[in-house]
């Protein structure tokens, strides 16, 4: 996929400033990243911009996004995303959310029903999985925690290294201390998203791994039950982080979900 | 000089091999481990303990508390303190101290020590601390805001404790619609604080400009006068000069009737593999967004395995050497204080008498020898250095009550 031409840029969004990578002509995309940042550069990422017009904001607080102090929860980087989308003039845009990032998916659809094409939700943190809880970050280590993302141990080598870089490492700590700030209690889940979730008539796509060793596969049946139009994938040999892992087969299943123009 | 007594309330009959093949005594190290019948016995030891230190003559008591390790037993100061306000008599009950940030309800803080003020008729000593990173774990607060939810409930405490209520508290981590608590302390304006601390400068300085001593935690003769340089600048800053009655110092010494045997105990005082709190993980010791921002990187690396700690890793025998570990009979243990008087010039001082696997015969001798030996002799070492304590120098309890402030800047216009 080399060769796709990604832009940088800084957008301010009612004040609240964003790390915004683009790339990519059709209809918009916006895929929201995991709780423990994102690289620079994604095969995932590229593989969707062949298709579409794919825009990956930064969370504030996350990777090259500042740290907004002020935020609370969750549904705040939500709300400043479906800003975004309104100062970019994007409408109807499909989202595709990656774990943490899925839980800010999910509440952004439920924000704006009417103002989503497509819903896609991998390994979706959000909602309290009814059998088995969503790894502590707070007592497992940095490694450890980003190695539990991956079924296959060698590709968590290929995309950080095996021993990832002090400044990928400092990186997970900015991004944790955000993740504690907004998500600390109830952990990683919200009790009403659920709930919020029935006007949501959009096509959504469920993904998880098979090997989700970091929100239990518990949880996608219970987004497929709050969603009213939604169905499930189960990606073999796989962990939490799909995207990463399996990068080509997650695309394909976006791209024949929504469709190609 | 205020002279206390402190030990950590180990747990010492859990079983060592156990945390050493789960690899961590601290934090998730199951309590299936907790013998509660050993700790029906140890509560009562510690329980005799104090009674004999007040027998003997110290003036304070200091108390602490930690969770989910066999380190600390007291899960709660408050309730060892309003155990020795009822049974002891003329003892200081120095809290060294609540956790702030732990507290939901900083009200419910502020009337229990209330009450432990007036139950003991004035002899509460209420210090403040922010809680290791473990504690926040094991509370579940959140570690990102401990430092805003430490100053805020201090307000808020001392709030309760001197404005008339009721009053109304809308604060960023505390919101009290009726602040009016019926229980309000004896001490006027309010106990006095202080606030140890180990490494964070942040703490040092807040203390100053608070004008609350620090107690610094067993720290080198060399950390230690590095705190209290801080510590003077900022009280420079804000207008006085800083002194013995705002150092304290709390230091790990156990005495014997004799040589061999005390050092032979005092090796208990590393009797947690080495590590004052226990085996644990660093991101349980050190929860992103508790420590300074400054430190994120050499942090990461510790924590990774990439770098040793920052806090560095010292033998029995250095620490020993270093004068953070004294063992002795009092003769030699007087001798050795004597120099850490000298070189650092507290008004308050702590020793941590008994740690582990010490038997209790062997800290009753222990405190014996404090109490009728050790701090009759540091009486007369303190009175020659004139290190006065904050009551003998009848300091103000906050920096608001001081009459003599004279802030740098304008002193400089004089």
């Amino acid at each position: 996929m080399a060769g796709v031409d990604w832009t940088d840029s800084t957008v301010e969004v009612g004040g609240t400033k964003l790390h915004l990578k683009r790339a990519g002509k059709g209809r918009p995309i916006v895929v929201l990243h995991h709780e423990t940042g994102t690289l620079d550069q994604l095969p995932f990422y590229d593989a969707l911009a062949a298709h579409y017009d794919v825009l990956v904001p930064h969370h504030p607080g996350y990777s090259r996004s500042e740290r907004p102090t002020w935020m609370r929860s969750v549904r705040d980087i939500a709300v400043i995303h479906r800003g975004l989308l309104s100062d970019l003039k994007i409408k109807d845009a499909a989202l595709v959310g990656l774990g943490f990032g899925g839980w800010i998916a999910a509440e952004m659809a439920s924000m704006a029903p009417a103002d989503l094409s497509h819903l896609v939700l991998v390994g979706a943190m959000g909602i309290k999985p009814p059998q088995g809880d969503i790894l502590d970050l707070a007592v497992t280590g940095y490694v450890d925690y980003a190695r539990a993302g991956f079924h296959d141990q060698t590709v968590f080598d290929r995309v950080y290294g095996a021993e990832p870089s002090i400044d990928q490492l400092e990186m997970w700590d900015v991004c944790r201390e955000m993740s504690f700030r907004i998500a600390w209690k109830p952990y990683m889940y919200s009790q009403t998203l659920p709930h919020l979730l029935g006007a949501v008539r959009a096509p959504a796509l469920v993904v998880w791994g098979d090997d989700d060793r970091v929100v239990p596969q518990s949880a996608a049946k219970r987004y497929v039950e709050a969603l009213p139009n939604a169905k499930l994938e189960i990606v073999k040999a796989c962990g939490h982080c799909v995207d990463m892992e399996q990068p080509e087969a997650l695309a394909k299943l976006v791209t024949s979900f929504i469709g190609r123009e | 000089m205020h002279l206390m007594y402190f030990t950590e309330q180990p747990m010492s009959a859990y079983p060592e091999q156990a945390g050493r093949d789960f690899g961590a005594t601290a934090l998730m190290f199951s309590n299936k481990h907790f013998d509660p019948v050993a700790g029906s016995r140890l509560y009562n030891d510690y329980i005799e303990q104090y009674m004999l230190a007040e027998e003997v003559g110290v003036d304070g008591i200091m108390l602490n508390e930690h969770h989910n390790a066999p380190f600390c037993m007291q899960a709660k100061a408050n309730i060892f303190a309003a155990i020795l306000a009822g049974m002891t008599k003329k003892v200081k009950i120095v809290m060294l101290g609540n956790p702030l940030p732990l507290a939901e309800n900083p009200i419910r803080l502020a009337e229990e020590l209330a009450m432990i003020d007036m139950i003991s008729k004035g002899r509460l000593v209420s210090g403040f601390v922010r809680g290791g990173g473990q504690e926040q774990l094991a509370t579940g607060v959140n570690p990102a805001f401990n430092r805003e939810r430490f100053e805020e409930a201090h307000e808020l405490v001392t709030r309760a404790w001197t404005q008339t209520g009721p009053f109304r508290f809308e604060g960023n981590h505390y919101q009290h619609r009726v602040v009016n608590p019926w229980a309000v302390p004896l001490q006027k304006p309010y106990p006095r604080v202080w606030i140890p601390g180990v490494i964070s400068k942040e703490t040092i300085i807040w203390a100053a400009q608070q004008r609350y001593p620090y107690i610094a935690l067993n720290t080198s003769i060399e950390q230690t006068k590095k705190i209290w340089e801080l510590y003077d600048s900022v009280a420079a800053d804000v207008g006085y000069v800083g002194g013995p009655e705002n150092r304290g110092y709390l230091i790990q010494v156990h005495v014997s009737d004799n040589e061999e045997k005390a050092i032979e105990n005092a090796r208990q005082f590393r009797w947690m593999q080495g590590e004052f709190t226990g085996l644990a993980h660093p991101v349980w010791s050190t929860p992103s967004g508790y420590g300074s921002p400054s430190a994120r990187r050499a942090f990461v690396e510790f924590a990774s395995g990439r770098a040793k700690n920052p806090r560095g890793e010292t033998s029995f025998e250095q620490q020993m050497a270093d004068l953070r570990i004294i063992a002795g009979t009092p003769k030699t243990v007087v001798a050795k204080l004597k120099r850490i008087l000298e070189e650092t010039r507290p008004g308050i001082l702590a020793l941590w008498g008994n740690d582990g696997r010490v038997s209790q015969a062997d800290s009753l001798t222990c405190i014996k020898l404090i109490g009728q030996e050790v701090f009759p002799a540091i009486r007369e070492i303190a009175k020659s250095l004139d290190l006065k304590s904050p009551f003998e120098a009848n300091a103000p309890v906050h920096l608001k009550y001081s009459t003599d402030l004279k802030p740098r800047k304008a002193a400089a216009a004089e």
